[in-house]
């Protein structure tokens, strides 16, 4: 619909300045300064100013896109025209910032951000003409990427995204392999001290803009190879990567030390929430914002059972606890959900939103501080082991967590497809329906509420276990957002979609400290972006893809059927 | 005999009655405990309920959000605490400026004036940018498809104005001439409260004659009534819709000034509590009901100032005060599985499933 209409200058000077607002926008919160730490390609290039980049370049692109379809070489044109008005915009922008004391209202507007937004030129007024030259320019490369033919533009842009990631995990490198003697002079290649040396950055690049071109022109060559093999070899070829894939798994932690396993465990504590919202939400189409009260109900289980601090009261071993977690989570999960049966949609998330706060707001009380801490939580859990093993850090904890991945992946798989599985789908798609057809509308929703519930329980015991002390503020809404955005990134109802989306939404913050407090301005955003442009997510389940572009696949069948006719 | 009323009523039913019954005998044992007791005077009592009264008011204002933009697309707009905090954090540095060039000191009337206008604008930019960007392209997506943004564009707008302004708490400058009491009737009243009831009451009564009585409020009613039938008689439906938004974020910038008169800090994340407690007032008197939001958000204050002393007290309940958020959320659970119609009853109800 937008597509069609032909793009004029009011569109172009409508991009520019809406590229020339998202750049002062990502400023003024402060994004811009946080990320201007961090050097990209050593003394020439950080991330704050790639994000500050990003803006002109794409909408020019954007922009460009839409022109061409109608008005032929107008694109560049326009490109220009949306960069420079985007460049005056932040022009502007940085003359008021300099002239007058923003700072009293924007805590952000810091001369450090101008020292950024002018590239370090003293006077204002050259600075500006800088901005909008710039901003014309970036806009206008944008526009030529319109031009290229599509496998060069994805190599191209797969070679600069694979130079911005590795320079980014500079740090991580280190941290991981530093000690490894083969570290050393790669490191010294590919790094100098804060970002990646020029010949590191020129190697990555070529060596991507390779690989993305042979996968365009021969990418499908393995898969040919393997149709053309027999059946058995096909076979043997799919069980060995399996267990080669284990194998790695297994052996993840050894090769990689504490850092990245401790990040890894935080990740698959995410993944199996993931896995039992993705149950409720994905499979049985409940929208569920109070569970990580399953969550803190598994954790605080775990706690009370096990600790031997203050508060203790039984002592019993994790193997004898996390049982009784997870039932006592998946108890709780039929008991609220009881109540909310006859609920549909916003209601439901509404109400199950209550019911978080609600656990959050008690446990966090005086009320039953005596018996739960109160905001002390509860302290001295003890770690989990088996015989003589302990799972004392973050790589030993890391197999408990693959562990607990394991049997609910497996669970959530046999269940997708089983008879239980299907009615879940029936009542996400049409309630009256599902139950017009025999579904027990009461007993499958329990059951999607249950399975969800005792998921997230053994995700927080295994939370308890890993920490050793828990507090209440570990158990707010935004866990509960966190995990819905995961599972909306990676694709609704898509198992494997959990896993990416865990990897993405939660690994990455992780990982880059300054992300860290941009992480709920960057999900919230995701969450509108991802709703508007992607709603099946990033690793989509075959039939939300389907619901998604219903109308594409109906124009599609509409003009096969009028060239077939 | 029993088995025709196992026929009739399910076993979920019975155990929601069940529920029901358990927590009246609890809030009745407990308030009679309290009453018993005798710990509160009643002085103590007819302040805790003019209390709820001023920041039901303000619960009121921001219902009204909720219930126009509910009545119209069937929505609920989870951002809605966001625009309110939009309007009242924004207001907090013209009220800085306002005192300290001692402005506000001479004319505290025109300088409340002021900020109301600024919160105003404020929220109800933000409403509007909010329904342009966020809601517009997803007008007949599926149902969770815009709850899921709205939930998205609330936590943005929160980390947004964190990331604008800061996280710290601020604290708004006191105006001179409204501290202290009022006498009405022998009864004595905070001032700050008095004017924040005495607002919200003229804003309320401005917005029921908008609504009913010009054109464009007609048209509002008419959208809400049915849409294609109001396109088709020539309304601007896309325009009624933007002036549905407008309008709730100008009481919820209305609102966001009386808050901050009443509890006076501000932060970046102040407007989420409000903003579902709003909602549960919504609710409460039935959300898409206009005059109903008014009596749920009042209702509502009153009980959470009520609640912890009446009941949570009689209770034995250690630092009851601790819950007063409990009690809100409660209340919303309670009527959105006992009565989701509300007090008053949804007047679109039959439309929404």
């Amino acid at each position: 619909m937008k597509e069609e209409s032909p793009f004029t200058y009011r569109d172009a000077l409508q991009f520019g300045l809406i590229a020339g607002i998202l750049v002062i926008f990502i400023s003024l919160v402060g994004m811009v300064v946080a990320f201007n730490e961090r050097y990209i390609v050593a003394q020439t290039i950080t991330l704050g100013q790639i994000i500050v980049f990003l803006p002109p370049l794409t909408l020019g692109y954007y922009g460009a896109r839409r022109a061409k379809g109608r008005q032929g070489s107008k694109g560049l044109l326009m490109s220009l025209l949306l960069g420079l008005v985007a460049g005056a915009v932040v022009a502007g922008f940085v003359i008021l910032g300099t002239s007058v004391n923003l700072r009293t209202v924007f805590i952000n507007a810091a001369p450090k951000l101008f020292d950024v937004l002018t590239f370090g030129r003293e006077s204002a007024a050259a600075a500006a003409l800088w901005a909008i030259a710039g901003g014309g320019l970036l806009a206008v490369l944008g526009g030529v990427f319109t031009l290229l033919s599509s496998w060069l533009r994805r190599a191209l842009v797969m070679a600069i995204t694979s130079v911005v990631l590795i320079g980014i995990l500079q740090e991580l490198l280190n941290i991981t392999f530093g000690s490894r003697n083969w570290f050393k002079p790669v490191n010294e290649f590919f790094f100098e001290q804060k970002g990646l040396s020029w010949t590191g950055a020129i190697v990555i690049f070529v060596v991507t803009v390779l690989i993305s071109v042979w996968r365009t022109f021969y990418g499908d060559r393995p898969a040919k190879a393997m149709s053309r093999m027999s059946p058995q070899s096909q076979r043997s070829i799919q069980i060995g990567s399996l267990v080669l894939g284990g194998i790695i798994l297994l052996l993840v932690p050894r090769f990689l030390g504490p850092y990245p396993s401790e990040i890894l465990t935080t990740v698959g504590i995410y993944i199996i929430m993931g896995l039992g919202l993705n149950i409720v939400v994905g499979y049985a189409g409940l929208l569920d914002l109070g569970y990580v009260a399953f969550f803190a109900i598994g954790a605080y289980t775990m706690g009370i059972l096990t600790t031997v601090g203050k508060l203790s009261t039984m002592e019993w071993s994790f193997w004898l606890a996390l049982p009784a977690a997870v039932l006592l989570a998946l108890m709780a999960g039929i008991i609220l959900g009881i109540p909310v049966l006859k609920m549909r949609g916003d209601y439901l998330a509404i109400v199950t939103l209550g019911f978080g706060e609600i656990i959050r707001i008690v446990v966090l009380s005086d009320w039953l501080k005596p018996s739960i801490g109160g905001a002390q939580g509860i302290l001295q859990i003890p770690k989990a082991h088996i015989g003589g093993y302990e799972f004392k850090g973050p790589e030993q904890v890391y197999y408990l967590v693959l562990f607990g991945i394991a049997l609910v992946a497996f669970v959530a798989w046999r269940l997708r497809d089983a008879r239980l599985g299907r009615a879940w789908k029936a009542v996400r798609e049409d309630e009256d329906v599902a139950e017009a057809m025999g579904i027990h509308l009461v007993n499958t929703k329990l059951m999607a509420f249950a399975t969800g519930a005792a998921f997230a329980g053994l995700s927080g015991a295994i939370f308890a276990a890993k920490l050793g002390s828990i507090f209440p503020h570990s158990f707010n809404l935004i866990v509960s957002i966190n995990v819905l955005s995961l599972i909306i990134v990676g694709g609704i109802g898509s198992l494997p979609g959990v896993v990416a989306g865990a990897f993405i939404l939660v690994g990455m913050p992780e990982l880059l400290r300054e992300f860290a407090d941009y992480r709920m301005l960057m999900y919230g955003a995701l969450l509108v972006v991802m709703m508007l442009v992607k709603p099946e997510g990033f690793v989509p389940e075959a039939t939300h893809q389907r619901e998604f572009h219903e109308d594409e696949e109906e124009i599609e069948a509409d003009s096969l059927a009028a060239e077939t006719s | 005999m029993l088995q025709r009323f196992f026929r009739k009523y399910d076993t979920t039913d019975i155990v929601m009655w069940l529920i029901g019954a358990a927590l009246a005998v609890i809030v009745i044992y407990g308030a009679a405990r309290t009453l018993a007791v005798g710990k509160y005077s009643s002085d103590v009592w007819r302040d805790f309920i003019i209390f709820g009264l001023a920041q039901g008011s303000v619960y009121a204002l921001i219902a009204l959000g909720y219930t126009l933009v509910y009545g119209i697309l069937f929505m609920i707009n989870f951002a809605h605490g966001e625009v309110f905090t939009g309007g009242v954090f924004t207001a907090y540095f013209v009220a800085v400026a306002l005192a300290n060039s001692g402005f506000s000191d001479e004319h505290w009337i025109l300088s409340l004036l002021i900020l109301l206008a600024v919160a105003v604008v404020v929220s109800m930019s933000v409403a509007v940018l909010l329904e342009r960007i966020a809601y517009r392209p997803l007008r007949n997506a599926p149902r969770l498809v815009p709850l899921i943004t709205a939930i998205g564009a609330s936590f943005f707008l929160q980390y947004t104005y964190r990331g604008l302004y800061g996280s710290g708490v601020k604290t708004y400058p006191d105006i001179k001439q409204l501290s202290g009491t009022w006498v009405f009737f022998g009864i004595r009243i905070l001032r700050t409260q008095a004017v924040v009831i005495v607002a919200s009451v003229v804003l309320m009564v401005g917005l029921y004659i908008y609504v009913q009585r010009t054109k464009a409020g007609k048209a509002m009613r008419a959208v809400a009534e049915d849409k294609e039938a109001a396109a088709l008689m020539g309304i601007d439906v896309d325009r009624v819709i933007v002036n549905t938004f407008a309008l709730g974020g100008a009481l919820a910038g209305a609102a966001g000034i009386l808050y901050a008169m009443l509890f006076k800090q501000v932060n970046a994340f102040m407007g989420f509590i409000p903003g579902i407690k709003a909602f549960t007032a919504a609710v409460l008197g039935g959300i898409g009901n206009v005059p109903g939001a008014m009596l749920g958000g009042l209702f509502l204050g009153i009980v959470e100032s009520l609640g912890p002393s009446l009941v949570l007290d009689g209770l034995g309940i250690r630092s009851p005060y601790q819950l007063k958020d409990a009690i809100a959320f409660l209340m919303l659970v309670l009527v959105l599985i006992f009565r989701p119609t509300g007090i008053l009853g949804e007047r679109l109800s039959e439309k929404k499933a």
